[in-house]
Protein backbone atom coordinates (compact mmCIF):
# COMPACT_ATOMS: atom_id res chain seq x y z
CA UNK A 1 0.00 0.00 0.00
CA UNK A 2 2.57 2.56 1.05
CA UNK A 3 4.85 1.48 -1.79
CA UNK A 4 2.11 2.35 -4.29
CA UNK A 5 1.48 5.75 -2.68
CA UNK A 6 5.19 6.56 -2.65
CA UNK A 7 5.81 5.33 -6.18
CA UNK A 8 2.97 7.36 -7.69
CA UNK A 9 3.86 10.48 -5.68
CA UNK A 10 7.52 10.29 -6.68
CA UNK A 11 6.64 9.74 -10.36
CA UNK A 12 4.18 12.63 -10.36
CA UNK A 13 6.67 14.93 -8.62
CA UNK A 14 9.36 14.01 -11.15
CA UNK A 15 6.99 14.74 -14.02
CA UNK A 16 6.12 18.15 -12.57
CA UNK A 17 9.76 19.05 -11.98
CA UNK A 18 10.69 17.95 -15.51
CA UNK A 19 7.88 20.15 -16.86
CA UNK A 20 9.20 23.05 -14.75
CA UNK A 21 12.67 22.51 -16.23
CA UNK A 22 11.25 22.48 -19.76
CA UNK A 23 9.35 25.74 -19.12
CA UNK A 24 12.42 27.40 -17.63
CA UNK A 25 14.47 26.44 -20.68
CA UNK A 26 11.76 27.87 -22.96
CA UNK A 27 12.20 31.22 -21.20
CA UNK A 28 15.97 30.78 -21.40
CA UNK A 29 15.82 30.45 -25.19
CA UNK A 30 13.18 33.13 -25.72
CA UNK A 31 14.90 35.79 -23.65
CA UNK A 32 14.17 38.61 -24.50
CA UNK A 33 17.13 40.03 -22.59
CA UNK A 34 20.26 38.58 -21.00
CA UNK A 35 18.93 38.90 -17.44
CA UNK A 36 15.87 36.79 -18.35
CA UNK A 37 18.13 34.07 -19.70
CA UNK A 38 20.25 34.08 -16.55
CA UNK A 39 17.21 33.75 -14.28
CA UNK A 40 16.02 30.96 -16.59
CA UNK A 41 19.33 29.16 -16.03
CA UNK A 42 18.99 29.71 -12.28
CA UNK A 43 15.47 28.24 -12.23
CA UNK A 44 16.63 25.37 -14.42
CA UNK A 45 19.43 24.26 -12.10
CA UNK A 46 17.34 24.66 -8.94
CA UNK A 47 14.64 22.43 -10.44
CA UNK A 48 17.31 19.94 -11.52
CA UNK A 49 18.58 19.92 -7.93
CA UNK A 50 15.07 19.18 -6.66
CA UNK A 51 14.75 16.42 -9.26
CA UNK A 52 17.93 14.81 -7.90
CA UNK A 53 16.49 14.85 -4.37
CA UNK A 54 13.32 13.13 -5.62
CA UNK A 55 15.53 10.51 -7.35
CA UNK A 56 17.09 9.96 -3.92
CA UNK A 57 13.64 9.36 -2.38
CA UNK A 58 12.71 7.02 -5.26
CA UNK A 59 15.79 4.82 -4.99
CA UNK A 60 16.39 5.15 -1.26
CA UNK A 61 20.05 6.10 -1.74
CA UNK A 62 21.74 8.97 0.07
CA UNK A 63 24.34 9.63 -2.66
CA UNK A 64 21.90 11.83 -4.62
CA UNK A 65 21.85 14.28 -1.73
CA UNK A 66 25.54 15.02 -2.14
CA UNK A 67 25.14 15.48 -5.89
CA UNK A 68 22.32 17.95 -5.21
CA UNK A 69 24.44 19.89 -2.71
CA UNK A 70 27.33 20.21 -5.17
CA UNK A 71 24.92 21.26 -7.91
CA UNK A 72 23.45 24.00 -5.72
CA UNK A 73 26.88 25.39 -4.86
CA UNK A 74 28.19 25.40 -8.44
CA UNK A 75 24.95 26.90 -9.75
CA UNK A 76 25.10 29.71 -7.20
CA UNK A 77 28.67 30.61 -8.14
CA UNK A 78 27.80 30.50 -11.87
CA UNK A 79 24.78 32.78 -11.49
CA UNK A 80 26.69 35.29 -9.36
CA UNK A 81 29.51 35.38 -11.92
CA UNK A 82 27.05 35.93 -14.78
CA UNK A 83 25.27 38.71 -12.88
CA UNK A 84 28.59 40.41 -12.17
CA UNK A 85 29.44 40.15 -15.86
CA UNK A 86 26.17 41.82 -16.81
CA UNK A 87 26.87 44.63 -14.39
CA UNK A 88 30.49 45.31 -15.32
CA UNK A 89 31.30 43.63 -18.61
CA UNK A 90 28.80 44.88 -21.10
CA UNK A 91 27.55 48.31 -20.13
CA UNK A 92 30.02 51.14 -20.53
CA UNK A 93 30.20 53.14 -17.32
CA UNK B 1 13.54 -0.03 -6.36
CA UNK B 2 11.45 0.66 -3.26
CA UNK B 3 12.40 -2.37 -1.17
CA UNK B 4 12.54 -0.29 1.99
CA UNK B 5 9.36 1.57 1.07
CA UNK B 6 7.13 -1.50 1.27
CA UNK B 7 7.40 -1.88 5.06
CA UNK B 8 6.89 1.82 5.70
CA UNK B 9 3.78 2.83 7.69
CA UNK B 10 1.01 4.32 5.57
CA UNK B 11 0.87 7.63 7.46
CA UNK B 12 4.55 8.25 6.70
CA UNK B 13 4.03 7.43 3.02
CA UNK B 14 1.09 9.84 2.88
CA UNK B 15 3.12 12.60 4.58
CA UNK B 16 6.05 12.08 2.20
CA UNK B 17 3.71 12.10 -0.82
CA UNK B 18 1.94 15.25 0.42
CA UNK B 19 5.14 17.27 0.91
CA UNK B 20 6.62 16.01 -2.38
CA UNK B 21 3.56 17.07 -4.34
CA UNK B 22 3.31 20.46 -2.58
CA UNK B 23 6.99 21.15 -3.24
CA UNK B 24 7.07 20.11 -6.88
CA UNK B 25 3.70 21.76 -7.53
CA UNK B 26 5.03 25.07 -6.21
CA UNK B 27 8.16 24.69 -8.35
CA UNK B 28 5.96 24.09 -11.41
CA UNK B 29 3.70 27.07 -10.64
CA UNK B 30 6.81 29.21 -10.21
CA UNK B 31 8.10 28.12 -13.61
CA UNK B 32 4.71 28.80 -15.24
CA UNK B 33 4.63 32.28 -13.73
CA UNK B 34 8.18 32.82 -14.89
CA UNK B 35 7.01 32.12 -18.44
CA UNK B 36 3.77 34.09 -18.32
CA UNK B 37 4.45 37.32 -16.45
CA UNK B 38 5.06 40.21 -18.85
CA UNK B 39 8.04 42.20 -17.49
CA UNK B 40 11.41 41.24 -16.02
CA UNK B 41 10.75 42.76 -12.60
CA UNK B 42 7.53 40.76 -12.28
CA UNK B 43 9.19 37.58 -13.49
CA UNK B 44 11.81 37.81 -10.75
CA UNK B 45 9.09 37.02 -8.17
CA UNK B 46 7.98 33.74 -9.70
CA UNK B 47 11.03 31.48 -9.13
CA UNK B 48 11.07 32.40 -5.41
CA UNK B 49 8.02 30.14 -5.09
CA UNK B 50 10.25 27.22 -6.01
CA UNK B 51 13.15 28.38 -3.86
CA UNK B 52 11.12 28.97 -0.68
CA UNK B 53 8.47 26.32 -0.09
CA UNK B 54 9.24 24.33 -3.23
CA UNK B 55 12.59 23.39 -1.76
CA UNK B 56 11.16 23.32 1.76
CA UNK B 57 8.48 20.78 0.83
CA UNK B 58 10.82 18.42 -0.98
CA UNK B 59 13.44 18.65 1.81
CA UNK B 60 10.75 17.82 4.40
CA UNK B 61 9.60 14.85 2.30
CA UNK B 62 13.17 13.57 2.00
CA UNK B 63 13.80 14.04 5.73
CA UNK B 64 10.63 12.15 6.69
CA UNK B 65 11.36 9.37 4.18
CA UNK B 66 14.95 8.68 5.26
CA UNK B 67 14.17 9.08 8.98
CA UNK B 68 11.32 6.55 8.84
CA UNK B 69 12.97 4.08 6.46
CA UNK B 70 16.36 3.98 8.20
CA UNK B 71 14.97 4.18 11.74
CA UNK B 72 17.29 6.99 12.89
CA UNK B 73 17.07 10.76 12.68
CA UNK B 74 18.28 11.98 9.26
CA UNK B 75 18.15 15.70 8.65
CA UNK B 76 21.17 16.60 6.58
CA UNK B 77 18.79 17.79 3.81
CA UNK B 78 18.31 20.90 5.91
CA UNK B 79 21.80 21.96 4.75
CA UNK B 80 20.54 22.32 1.16
CA UNK B 81 17.53 24.24 2.45
CA UNK B 82 19.65 26.68 4.48
CA UNK B 83 22.16 27.07 1.66
CA UNK B 84 19.54 27.84 -0.99
CA UNK B 85 17.60 30.17 1.34
CA UNK B 86 20.75 32.21 1.95
CA UNK B 87 22.10 32.22 -1.62
CA UNK B 88 18.95 32.82 -3.72
CA UNK B 89 18.37 36.37 -2.44
CA UNK B 90 22.00 37.20 -3.29
CA UNK B 91 21.70 36.06 -6.90
CA UNK B 92 18.32 37.74 -7.36
CA UNK B 93 19.54 41.00 -5.84
CA UNK B 94 22.63 41.04 -8.05
CA UNK B 95 20.57 40.26 -11.16
CA UNK B 96 17.96 42.90 -10.31
CA UNK B 97 20.67 45.49 -9.79
CA UNK B 98 22.30 44.52 -13.10
CA UNK B 99 18.92 44.82 -14.83
CA UNK B 100 18.27 48.23 -13.25
CA UNK B 101 21.72 49.38 -14.29
CA UNK B 102 21.21 48.26 -17.89
CA UNK B 103 17.70 49.73 -18.12
CA UNK B 104 18.92 53.08 -16.78
CA UNK B 105 21.93 53.13 -19.10
CA UNK B 106 19.72 52.46 -22.10
CA UNK B 107 16.94 54.75 -20.94
CA UNK B 108 14.20 52.12 -20.97
CA UNK B 109 11.37 54.20 -19.55
CA UNK B 110 9.83 52.15 -16.82
CA UNK B 111 12.48 52.07 -14.10
CA UNK B 112 12.94 54.66 -11.34
CA UNK B 113 16.07 56.80 -11.39
CA UNK B 114 18.89 56.43 -8.98
CA UNK B 115 17.93 58.17 -5.76
CA UNK B 116 20.16 61.14 -6.47
CA UNK B 117 19.26 64.75 -5.66
CA UNK B 118 20.77 66.21 -8.82
CA UNK B 119 18.52 64.26 -11.17
CA UNK B 120 14.88 65.21 -11.61
CA UNK B 121 12.55 62.56 -10.28
CA UNK B 122 10.38 60.71 -12.76
CA UNK B 123 6.70 61.36 -12.70
CA UNK B 124 5.46 58.15 -11.14
CA UNK B 125 8.07 58.28 -8.40
CA UNK B 126 6.57 61.60 -7.43
CA UNK B 127 3.21 59.89 -7.18
CA UNK B 128 4.41 57.02 -5.10
CA UNK B 129 6.46 59.14 -2.70
CA UNK B 130 5.23 62.66 -1.91
CA UNK B 131 8.56 63.75 -0.39
CA UNK B 132 10.29 63.45 -3.72
CA UNK B 133 8.02 65.88 -5.56
CA UNK C 1 41.03 35.11 22.66
CA UNK C 2 40.40 31.45 21.92
CA UNK C 3 37.17 31.68 19.94
CA UNK C 4 36.52 34.94 18.12
CA UNK C 5 33.20 33.81 16.63
CA UNK C 6 31.52 31.25 18.92
CA UNK C 7 28.30 31.04 16.87
CA UNK C 8 30.18 30.51 13.61
CA UNK C 9 32.36 27.83 15.21
CA UNK C 10 29.33 26.01 16.62
CA UNK C 11 27.46 26.03 13.32
CA UNK C 12 30.54 24.80 11.44
CA UNK C 13 30.86 21.86 13.87
CA UNK C 14 27.15 21.09 13.41
CA UNK C 15 27.50 21.22 9.62
CA UNK C 16 30.54 18.91 9.71
CA UNK C 17 28.62 16.38 11.81
CA UNK C 18 25.54 16.58 9.57
CA UNK C 19 27.64 15.89 6.48
CA UNK C 20 29.80 13.10 7.92
CA UNK C 21 27.56 11.44 10.49
CA UNK C 22 28.09 11.57 14.25
CA UNK C 23 31.16 9.68 15.47
CA UNK C 24 33.62 10.78 18.21
CA UNK C 25 36.43 10.99 15.64
CA UNK C 26 34.47 13.29 13.39
CA UNK C 27 33.47 15.41 16.41
CA UNK C 28 37.16 16.04 17.22
CA UNK C 29 38.06 16.66 13.56
CA UNK C 30 35.08 18.98 13.09
CA UNK C 31 35.98 21.02 16.18
CA UNK C 32 39.57 21.36 14.91
CA UNK C 33 38.43 22.50 11.45
CA UNK C 34 35.87 24.91 12.89
CA UNK C 35 38.35 26.54 15.30
CA UNK C 36 40.91 27.06 12.55
CA UNK C 37 38.22 28.39 10.20
CA UNK C 38 37.03 30.90 12.82
CA UNK C 39 40.62 32.10 13.32
CA UNK C 40 40.90 32.60 9.55
CA UNK C 41 37.61 34.51 9.66
CA UNK C 42 38.91 36.73 12.49
CA UNK C 43 41.93 37.73 10.45
CA UNK C 44 39.69 38.56 7.49
CA UNK C 45 37.09 40.76 9.11
CA UNK C 46 37.68 42.41 12.47
CA UNK C 47 34.24 44.00 13.03
CA UNK C 48 31.80 41.72 14.70
CA UNK C 49 28.00 41.85 14.52
CA UNK C 50 26.54 43.01 17.81
CA UNK C 51 23.71 40.85 19.03
CA UNK C 52 21.27 42.53 21.39
CA UNK C 53 18.19 40.56 22.30
CA UNK C 54 19.23 37.38 20.51
CA UNK C 55 16.42 35.41 22.15
CA UNK C 56 13.99 37.21 19.80
CA UNK C 57 15.52 35.38 16.80
CA UNK C 58 13.09 32.41 16.98
CA UNK C 59 10.20 34.91 16.99
CA UNK C 60 11.56 36.52 13.80
CA UNK C 61 12.02 33.08 12.28
CA UNK C 62 8.41 32.12 13.06
CA UNK C 63 7.02 35.39 11.67
CA UNK C 64 9.04 35.03 8.47
CA UNK C 65 8.01 31.39 8.00
CA UNK C 66 4.34 32.31 8.41
CA UNK C 67 4.65 35.25 5.99
CA UNK C 68 6.40 33.09 3.40
CA UNK C 69 3.58 30.53 3.53
CA UNK C 70 0.99 33.31 3.19
CA UNK C 71 2.69 35.05 0.28
CA UNK C 72 3.40 31.72 -1.46
CA UNK C 73 -0.35 31.15 -1.61
CA UNK C 74 -1.02 34.74 -2.73
CA UNK C 75 1.58 34.66 -5.53
CA UNK C 76 0.49 31.19 -6.70
CA UNK C 77 -3.08 32.50 -7.00
CA UNK C 78 -1.92 35.55 -8.98
CA UNK C 79 0.02 33.33 -11.40
CA UNK C 80 -2.82 30.84 -11.87
CA UNK C 81 -5.40 33.55 -12.54
CA UNK C 82 -5.51 33.93 -16.29
CA UNK C 83 -6.00 37.68 -16.69
CA UNK C 84 -2.87 39.78 -16.95
CA UNK C 85 -4.50 42.64 -15.09
CA UNK C 86 -5.19 40.57 -12.01
CA UNK C 87 -2.39 42.30 -10.13
CA UNK C 88 -0.79 45.70 -9.89
CA UNK C 89 3.03 45.59 -9.90
CA UNK C 90 5.11 48.59 -8.92
CA UNK C 91 8.28 49.99 -7.39
CA UNK C 92 8.32 51.16 -3.79
CA UNK C 93 10.91 53.31 -1.99
CA UNK C 94 11.13 52.86 1.77
CA UNK C 95 13.23 54.86 4.25
CA UNK C 96 15.03 52.63 6.72
CA UNK C 97 16.13 53.46 10.25
CA UNK C 98 18.46 50.52 10.85
CA UNK C 99 22.13 51.06 10.07
CA UNK C 100 23.67 47.81 11.25
CA UNK C 101 25.03 45.99 8.19
CA UNK C 102 24.07 42.54 9.44
CA UNK C 103 20.53 43.69 10.18
CA UNK C 104 20.17 45.18 6.69
CA UNK C 105 21.48 41.94 5.17
CA UNK C 106 18.96 39.91 7.17
CA UNK C 107 16.15 42.25 6.09
CA UNK C 108 17.22 41.89 2.44
CA UNK C 109 17.24 38.09 2.69
CA UNK C 110 13.81 38.09 4.36
CA UNK C 111 12.22 40.42 1.78
CA UNK C 112 13.70 38.68 -1.24
CA UNK C 113 12.95 35.15 -0.14
CA UNK C 114 9.34 36.12 0.46
CA UNK C 115 7.60 35.72 -2.91
CA UNK C 116 5.92 38.92 -4.02
CA UNK C 117 8.58 41.35 -2.86
CA UNK C 118 12.11 41.77 -4.19
CA UNK C 119 14.94 43.94 -2.84
CA UNK C 120 16.50 45.89 -5.73
CA UNK C 121 19.04 48.28 -4.26
CA UNK C 122 20.01 50.02 -1.04
CA UNK C 123 21.33 53.56 -1.03
CA UNK C 124 23.56 54.16 1.98
CA UNK C 125 23.55 57.96 1.51
CA UNK C 126 19.79 58.38 1.71
CA UNK C 127 19.23 55.22 3.74
CA UNK C 128 16.46 54.27 1.35
CA UNK C 129 15.77 50.96 -0.29
CA UNK C 130 14.13 50.37 -3.64
CA UNK C 131 11.77 47.39 -3.68
CA UNK C 132 9.67 45.82 -6.39
CA UNK C 133 6.28 44.54 -5.26
CA UNK C 134 4.25 42.13 -7.38
CA UNK C 135 0.88 43.23 -6.02
CA UNK C 136 1.07 46.84 -4.88
CA UNK C 137 -2.62 47.36 -4.14
CA UNK C 138 -2.14 48.64 -0.63
CA UNK C 139 1.06 50.63 -0.44
CA UNK C 140 0.59 51.81 3.14
CA UNK C 141 0.18 48.25 4.31
CA UNK C 142 3.47 47.18 2.69
CA UNK C 143 5.29 50.10 4.32
CA UNK C 144 3.69 49.21 7.64
CA UNK C 145 4.72 45.55 7.31
CA UNK C 146 8.33 46.42 6.56
CA UNK C 147 8.69 49.15 9.17
CA UNK C 148 6.75 47.68 12.06
CA UNK C 149 6.77 43.95 11.51
CA UNK C 150 10.40 43.36 10.48
CA UNK C 151 12.46 46.47 11.13
CA UNK C 152 11.43 46.99 14.76
CA UNK C 153 12.22 43.39 15.62
CA UNK C 154 15.56 43.54 13.78
CA UNK C 155 16.51 46.72 15.66
CA UNK C 156 15.89 44.92 18.94
CA UNK C 157 17.85 41.84 17.87
CA UNK C 158 20.88 43.74 16.52
CA UNK C 159 21.18 46.36 19.23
Amino acid sequence: MSAIILFSAVSLAQLMLAAAMAIASVRMFRGPRAQDRIIGLDTLYINAMLLLVTFGIGTGRVIYFEAALVMGMLGFVATVALAKFLMRGEVIE
Amino acid sequence: MMQSAADMPVWAAIAVAFFLLVGSGLALIGAIGFLRLPTFYERIHAPTLGTSWGIGGIMLASMIFFTVSSGRLVFHEILIGIFVTVTTPITFMLLARAALHRDRAEGNGNVPDKPNRSQPAREFLGESDPRRG
Amino acid sequence: MMLPYPLLTLSLVLMWLLLNGFTPGHLVLGILVAVFASWAMASLRPDKPQLGKWYLLPKLFGIVLYDIVKSNIAVALIILKAGRRSHNPGFLTVELDIENHTAIAVLAVVLTSTPGSAWLEYDSNDKTVLLHILDLDNEAEWRNTIKNRYEKLLMEIFA
